[in-house]
């Protein structure tokens, strides 16, 4: 058995380059079909209807008059949505309707009578005390000696954060086509889980899970909220089946896709700390609450990165009427770096301390990584000119804009989840690697044809990469907690190790070498220590002779001794932000953002920066525009459609800076670890406290939308002070 | 808060925008006023009424006229999707906020969720599957490959359309300018540096971030 491990850094031929992605020529000229281009001969079309309360009982339902309208191919009452049923938020799917196009299948909608008893709602959480029964709040949890610490603490503050429900708008909505031929099920969808598909729709529709076919190429987006078939997935496949099988196209309406498709939970809290008067933080309390739906919410890991040592959490779940949560992007790690943060922040400038130095000062608080993030802090520093442009609390500049600096940091697992690659190396010289993976647009199918690249010594352009197939392919985990870089490149490695263990057995007596003697380097296979020995690529798979050669490797969830250094786990990262914010009218506005990001062995600079990037920009979007608004008295989203909930557009984003920790030997070493989610977390912080920073006074709530600020503003005396 | 530099759809006939003609059938079932009623009846003399069975539609598609027959009612947008198969630009918000959809007319950037198919009959309309010849992919689309300035990449066609229709207005824009005219299209996976990055190349302004 090989000995598996990345080549040491000064010996990568492809690892570690900027390449741009092999799919991009397809999504730039649209030739790239999403499950949402698919049209399949005589494929039909669903819509549902859906309820308008966000809390009811159905009462009776009447389809006749849709049933027998021309066009219409299938009516069907969703699962557990008949008469007595209980409906938990408003625009949960009640009827599904199929028909020859979308605009018949709409006009059927209207056709259908469902007669609805009203039960009280709750949608709103942020006043916990108003959630009555709703609240269900969870054992108190105590750290060392809290009281003692607040007793001895020479600075106490406390304070009010929160940051509001937010979703997922992916571009893409959610959906499907599904097709049946006979009892067996092709499904086109957009997911992040291509493999893992097979069985979650299997089982519901009570079919074998080797009837199931999963085809998808690319997908628009998913962010956490794509790993299911989704309620309406199966209820198509039903319809579908109820229509003779024809091909059934479902895609979620816009206000739909922003309501039940997923969100991210809220969080609210209370924090008390205390400090000595030299920085140190020595005790932390909180009160924290937080929805995602008819579940509640979970509590965030508070304090965040930073261990107190004297602490009490207390935690309530609030359950309402909207739709369900869902994992977003590094789940809980944004609100908690936020709220934390937010507080640290708040302390250090009670202290009349630059935050910069505060946080340097408590930096073992971050245990085993302390030194890391006090060696990123300083470079972010660098990087944003902090020591030149901080000042203390509120800019003392005339005039109506006023600027400010803020930080935070996170952190993140990312191994590599389990996948298994299967690599074909043909008696022509051709290479293919075959991964039920799925590329979110993050450089997948790159990724997995560098690293073949690299292991068999070819160039990136001559390995072919299939996936997004299933059974077909073997099978690789969903692509969620930044755990399929690892995932995809260790098993590929490790496939392609094995192979030319194989290969080189063949090759060997024609270099009358021994195998061990061999490698595959610059598009030869030759002796290690005598490369003038050599045979090029093509004239070595030919010794294979008529039979292609086929070989598997497989990445195990779990780390083990055996897996040596290919991928591992836990990161950080530092965020800054350069805000200015103009008091007269309370906008907020990026000048520049600076992420430092450690993040292992990097494979593609390239797509590794755009990571950062898009996370950051992300990070823009929910701190400064992001926020689903629900309507107190009708329990419906106000705000379900892409004017009123906002994202950042291109103007809104300022000058990004961001450094990548690659020169760094012992990060280098620890192997792939995935970037997907830590550099989503920081952005509410950083920018959070760059608006405290620039306009002198906390705006407790993200996100810091031009109301808020003005209120905030306003609560400390107004524009004069 | 994202700026609008799109022209809104060229409008020749007088009830142009498929959300009026939504909101219209809602009015008409809850009874119409007799002074609409009049005025309706002025229309009908003085316009051509069509549909709302389907009609025979052509349309001037990246040089080739297509014949179609489509409800009144089916937008540009649903018109190239379901009826040509030209998917390349998608449906997202479907009512003028996202810029997804956008195609170029006469000329104009448009978000063709927003058009009706019968409003574009004679006008030239532009889509990202003409931009690139015998497959060569167009300066403006080599330099998204080049920025990475594709994630997901759902938004990829709409936003490399509106880049053309912009250089070919502004051929030699200042970052500033890029940030403001092309704030009419939003992506939820944040290419925007890769965006801005690829507009400034093409316009020679910039080397981009080239392959290494
Ligand atoms: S789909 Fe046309 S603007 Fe959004
Ligand atoms: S690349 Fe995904 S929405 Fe823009």
């Amino acid at each position: 058995m090989p000995k598996y491990e990345w080549p040491e850094k000064s010996k990568r031929a492809v690892l570690g380059r900027r390449i741009s992605k092999s799919d991009s020529p397809d999504k730039v000229s649209g030739r790239a079909k999403y499950a949402s281009d698919v049209k399949r001969p005589g494929q039909l079309y669903a819509k549902f209807l859906r309820c308008p309360h966000a809390h009811a009982k159905v009462v009776s339902i009447d389809v006749s008059a849709a049933e027998r309208m021309p066009g219409v191919k299938a009516v069907k009452i969703c699962e557990k949505k008949g008469p007595g049923s209980e409906i938990l938020w408003a625009l949960d799917e009640v009827v599904g309707v199929v028909a020859v196009d979308e605009r018949t299948a709409e006009d059927a909608l209207q056709k259908i009578v469902v007669k609805y008893e009203k039960l009280p709602h709750l949608v709103n959480e942020q006043d916990l005390a108003g959630a009555g029964d709703r609240a269900k709040p969870a054992a108190e949890q105590v750290t060392g000696d809290p009281d003692k610490a607040f007793q001895e603490a020479e600075v106490v503050i406390e304070g009010d954060y929160g940051i509001p429900v937010i979703t997922h708008c992916c571009l893409e909505s959610h959906g499907q086509v599904v097709e049946w031929e006979g009892d067996n099920l092709t499904v086109y969808p957009s997911t992040q889980n291509v493999s893992g598909l097979v069985g979650q729709f299997a089982q519901p529709l009570k079919i074998p899970a080797s009837n199931v076919k999963i085809r998808m190429d690319h997908v628009g987006g998913g962010f956490g909220s794509k790993f299911s078939p989704d309620s309406w997935g199966v209820e198509s496949a039903h319809l579908s089946k109820q229509a003779g099988g024809k091909p059934v196209k479902t895609f979620l309406e816009r206000d739909a896709e922003l309501f039940v498709a997923g969100v991210r939970p809220s969080h609210f809290a209370r924090i008390k700390l205390g400090a000595k008067k030299d920085g140190t933080v020595t005790a932390w309390e909180h009160h924290s609450w937080s929805t995602g739906g008819p579940t509640g919410g979970g509590m965030a890991p508070l304090p965040y990165v930073l261990s107190v040592p004297n602490s009490r959490k207390k935690h309530t779940a609030v359950a309402t009427n909207t739709g369900p949560q869902r994992a977003w992007r590094a789940p809980n790690h944004p609100q908690a770096c936020w709220l934390t943060f937010a507080a640290l922040d708040d302390m250090a400038a009670k202290l009349n301390m630059d935050s910069l130095d505060f946080y340097l000062k408590n930096i073992q608080l971050a245990g085993e990584r302390a030194d890391l993030y006090r060696r990123e802090l300083l470079k972010a520093a660098e990087l944003i000119e902090w020591k030149k442009k901080w000042h203390p609390r509120g800019d003392p500049a005339p005039g109506h804009l006023k600027r400010g600096l803020g930080l935070g940091f996170h952190t993140w697992g990312g191994r590599g989840h389990a996948s298994e690659a299967r690599l074909t190396i043909n008696p022509d010289g051709s290479v293919s690697v075959d991964i039920g993976t799925q590329d979110l647009g993050v450089g997948t199918r790159t990724v997995i044809a560098m690293v073949a690249a690299e292991t068999l010594g070819l160039p990136v352009s001559a390995i072919k990469v299939n996936i997004g197939r299933a059974p077909d392919y073997p099978v690789s985990g969903g692509s969620g907690g930044s755990t399929t870089v690892g995932g995809v490149s260790a098993a590929t490695r490790r496939a392609g190790q094995n192979a030319l263990e194989e290969l080189f057995a063949k090759v060997a007596p024609a270099l009358s070498a021994q195998p061990s003697e061999l490698e595959a380097v610059g598009g030869k296979v030759q002796m290690r220590d005598n490369p003038a020995k050599n045979l090029p690529w093509r004239q070595a798979t030919a010794r294979l002779g008529v039979t292609p050669l086929v070989v598997s490797g497989k990445n195990a969830a779990a780390a083990s001794a055996a897996d040596g250094k290919l991928t591992d786990q836990g990161v950080g990262g530092v965020q800054m932000a350069d805000v200015t914010v103009d008091i007269e009218t309370g906008i907020v506005k990026m000048n520049k953002f600076v992420a430092v990001q450690d993040c292992g062995l990097i494979i593609n600079e390239k797509t590794a920066e755009s990571q950062v990037l898009g996370s950051m920009i992300m990070g823009v979007c929910y701190s400064l525009f992001e926020e689903r608004v629900m309507d107190e008295v009708t329990g419906r989203p106000l705000n379900a459609n892409m004017e009123f909930y906002k994202l950042a557009g291109i103007g809104d984003i300022g000058d990004f800076v961001v450094h990548m920790w690659k020169d760094d030997p012992e990060q280098d070493a620890r192997g792939v670890i995935g970037l997907g989610e830590p550099p989503v977390i920081a952005p509410g912080a950083a920018i959070g406290n760059a608006v405290a920073n620039a306009i002198g006074v906390r705006v407790p709530q993200a996100p810091f939308t031009p109301a808020r600020v003005l209120a905030a503003l306003e609560k400390k005396g107004g524009l004069s002070s | 808060m994202p700026k609008r530099d799109h022209a809104g759809p060229p409008s020749e006939l007088d009830v142009s925008r498929r959300g009026f003609l939504k909101g219209a059938g809602a009015a008409l079932s809850s009874g119409i006023v007799a002074g609409a009623e009049a005025l309706e009846a002025a229309n009908r003399a003085a316009a051509k009424i069509i549909g709302p069975g389907k009609t025979p539609v052509t349309l001037k598609i990246n040089g080739v006229n297509k014949a179609l027959n489509i409800e009144p009612r089916v937008t540009l947008l649903d018109a190239l999707r379901d009826e040509l198969e030209l998917t390349g630009a998608k449906r997202v918000c479907d009512r003028s906020s996202c810029g997804a959809c956008t195609v170029i007319v006469s000329g104009k950037s448009v978000y063709a969720c927003s058009m009706l198919a019968i409003e574009a009959q004679g006008k030239n309309i532009e889509t990202v599957e003409g931009l690139s010849v015998a497959g060569k992919l167009h300066p403006l689309q080599q330099a998204f490959v080049d920025n990475d300035a594709q994630q997901c990449g759902y938004c990829t066609p709409g936003f490399v359309m509106a880049c053309k229709a912009f250089l070919d207005k502004n051929p030699n824009p200042t970052i500033e300018q890029v940030r403001k005219g092309l704030g009419g299209n939003l992506c939820r996976c944040g290419t925007y540096v890769g965006v801005a990055e690829a507009v400034l190349q093409t316009a020679g302004k910039k080397g981009g971030r080239a392959n290494a």
